[in-house]
């Protein structure tokens, strides 16, 4: 089981949050200019990378809230967490 | 090749069994292929045989970063059945089943396929009912599939908790008779020593690290044992599957998840079908040697660790001990984990891609082991033709573009 650093809780059991996938998945600001190839990108395809990865968590069981975390997806060696908005919180992380 | 046979046993028993041939050779890769195959999974393996076994294309490698067969291959619970629900699916996973029930014969290597019936089972009244649509849906594509009410489960497996009481109680089941088991090793070395005996060079500790291109056509491969230059490359790769696309400037609509499986202590014979839960969650039967071999689900994230975690181990063991109480006093032995590729829709990718002579096998995620004959049949037809097969037309990386998925989330039942 991974320890996750909540950005706003800090240092709880994996079983309290959500998986949310690959970070920086940007919704088309134009979706009607977007082809179909372009469209299958977006909704499908994915990096899946084997090292260092930034992705998305949600804090289910706890405060409810999203924020990033890059892990490195071979060791589960913990990288930085970060939030959305970039609005840092003040609670230990 | 020397045929395994009664008098080959006699033979050789009486020289203690010290002189049985390699099965299959270590050579050196050649500067020089018609075709490459990264990956000696199951999958691989078969693809390598049938290209020279189906369409005389010998001149082949088979290149593998480990051991063959020590990727998904040889961690899998080895469940194999059609049942699925749509027609492409159907055509495929039956393709692959019908391969099975002659594969012993057709490789002289016991696979120990044992179609000993898979049960799935119905925990509410929706599952009944999605269960009748399945099978009548199944039955439809000439696929052997029946339902069976809760005494007749009873009377298959005596040891399961057919009580009322029960928090998600067994309300029936969809039984495929003609699935079941087979070795996992055996099917990965009887393609590996078929292929061999036809010419295909299997080169095991050989890492493939880019994949070379000139002009939008393949070139070859670069490897840890030097570049070694083909004609056309498959790449079989399975959970790195991401990775190698990477190499050839490719995005994949996968994701690389661990999946676990585990192994109790051997007991007296006790279960002798295949018994699947979705609502609950768990798959189980019980090997020749005795042991409970017993699949759980993927961890949620993404991961390339071949582990996954404890709690995941602790749900398994929660389901099936609420089915078989009787197991509850049963030690684990062993756990091990493997990194699935899954795909958006829990069906598979066996397809050309934007590069000319370069293909993808993969997307098989939790649950293809029982397509392996039947993925490199078809694979080797894709690349041997530079065109699909009709049965894996369907399974093209452009469906995610033009929107026809194939989604099998509901037939896969739990993963495996
Ligand atoms: C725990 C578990 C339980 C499962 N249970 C079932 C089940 O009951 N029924 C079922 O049908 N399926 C099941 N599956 C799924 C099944 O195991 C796979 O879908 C199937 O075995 C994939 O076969 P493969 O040959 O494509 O992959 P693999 O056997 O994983 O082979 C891929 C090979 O590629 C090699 N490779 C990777 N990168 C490189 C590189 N750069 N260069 C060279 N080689 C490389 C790897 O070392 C590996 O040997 C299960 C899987 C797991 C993990
Ligand atoms: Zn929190």
């Amino acid at each position: 089981m991974l320890l996750i650093h909540c950005p706003y809780c800090g240092p709880r059991d994996e079983t309290e949050f959500g998986y949310g996938g690959e970070a920086d998945i940007a919704r088309p600001l134009e979706p009607e200019a977007l082809s179909d190839a372009e469209w299958a990108d977006y909704v499908f395809m994915r990096t899946n990378t084997r090292g260092r990865f930034k992705e998305q968590w949600v804090h289910s069981h706890g405060c409810g809230r999203w924020f990033t975390m890059v892990r490195n997806t071979v060791t589960h060696e913990r990288g930085e967490t970060g939030v959305f908005g970039g609005v840092e919180p003040e609670a230990d992380g | 090749m020397q045929r395994y046979s009664i008098f080959s046993l006699a033979r050789n028993a009486l020289t203690g069994h010290r002189n049985w041939p390699q099965a299959w050779r270590s050579p050196a890769p050649k500067p020089e292929y018609d075709v490459v195959i990264v990956g000696g999974g199951g999958h691989g393996l078969a693809t390598a045989y049938y290209l020279a076994a189906e369409h005389g294309i010998s001149n082949v490698a088979v290149l593998e970063k480990g051991w063959i067969g020590g990727g998904n291959t040889g961690r899998n619970t080895t469940i194999i059945r059609s049942n699925y629900l749509w027609d492409e699916s159907a055509a495929i996973y039956e393709k692959s089943l019908q391969l099975y029930e002659g594969l012993s014969r057709e490789l002289n290597f016991n696979i120990m396929l044992s179609q000993r019936g898979v049960l799935n089972l119905a925990h509410n009244e929706h599952d009944l009912k999605e269960m009748s649509r399945r099978v009548r849906a199944i039955r439809g594509n000439g696929v052997d599939s029946e339902i069976l009410s809760p005494a007749e489960i009873e009377k298959l497996v005596p040891a399961i908790n057919i009580s009322r009481d029960l928090r998600y109680p067994i309300l029936g089941a969809s039984l495929q008779r003609r699935g079941g088991v087979a070795r996992h090793d055996a099917v990965a070395w009887g393609f590996a020593r078929g292929a061999d005996d036809r010419g295909v060079d299997i080169v095991q500790n050989c890492e493939v690290t880019g994949i070379t291109r000139q002009g939008g056509r393949v070139t070859g491969v670069e490897t840890t044992l030097g570049p070694v230059k083909a004609g056309k490359v498959g790449v079989v790769v399975a959970g790195h599957a991401s990775v190698l696309a990477e190499m050839a400037g490719l995005r994949l609509p996968i994701d690389s998840h661990p999946l676990q499986a585990m192994v109790s202590e051997p007991i007296k014979p006790v279960l002798d079908c295949v018994v699947m839960s979705n609502a609950v969650h768990v798959y189980v039967s019980q090997s020749d040697k005795g042991e409970l071999v017993i699949g759980a689900g993927i961890d949620s994230f993404n991961s390339y660790a071949q582990r996954g975690s404890w709690h995941v181990i602790e749900g398994q063991m929660g389901a099936l001990v609420e089915l078989f109480p009787i197991f509850s006093r049963l030690r684990l032995m062993r756990s091990w984990g493997g990194i699935v590729d899954t795909c958006p829709d829990a069906s598979p990718i066996l397809s050309k891609t934007p590069v000319d002579g370069l293909y993808f096998n993969c997307g098989w995620g939790t649950g293809g082991f029982k397509a392996t004959p039947g993925s490199g049949w078809a694979f080797a037809h894709t690349i041997a033709r530079d065109e699909p097969h009709p049965i894996n037309a369907a399974f093209s990386l452009d469906r995610f573009t033009t929107g026809a998925l194939i989604d099998e989330h509901g037939a896969a039942a739990v993963a495996h």
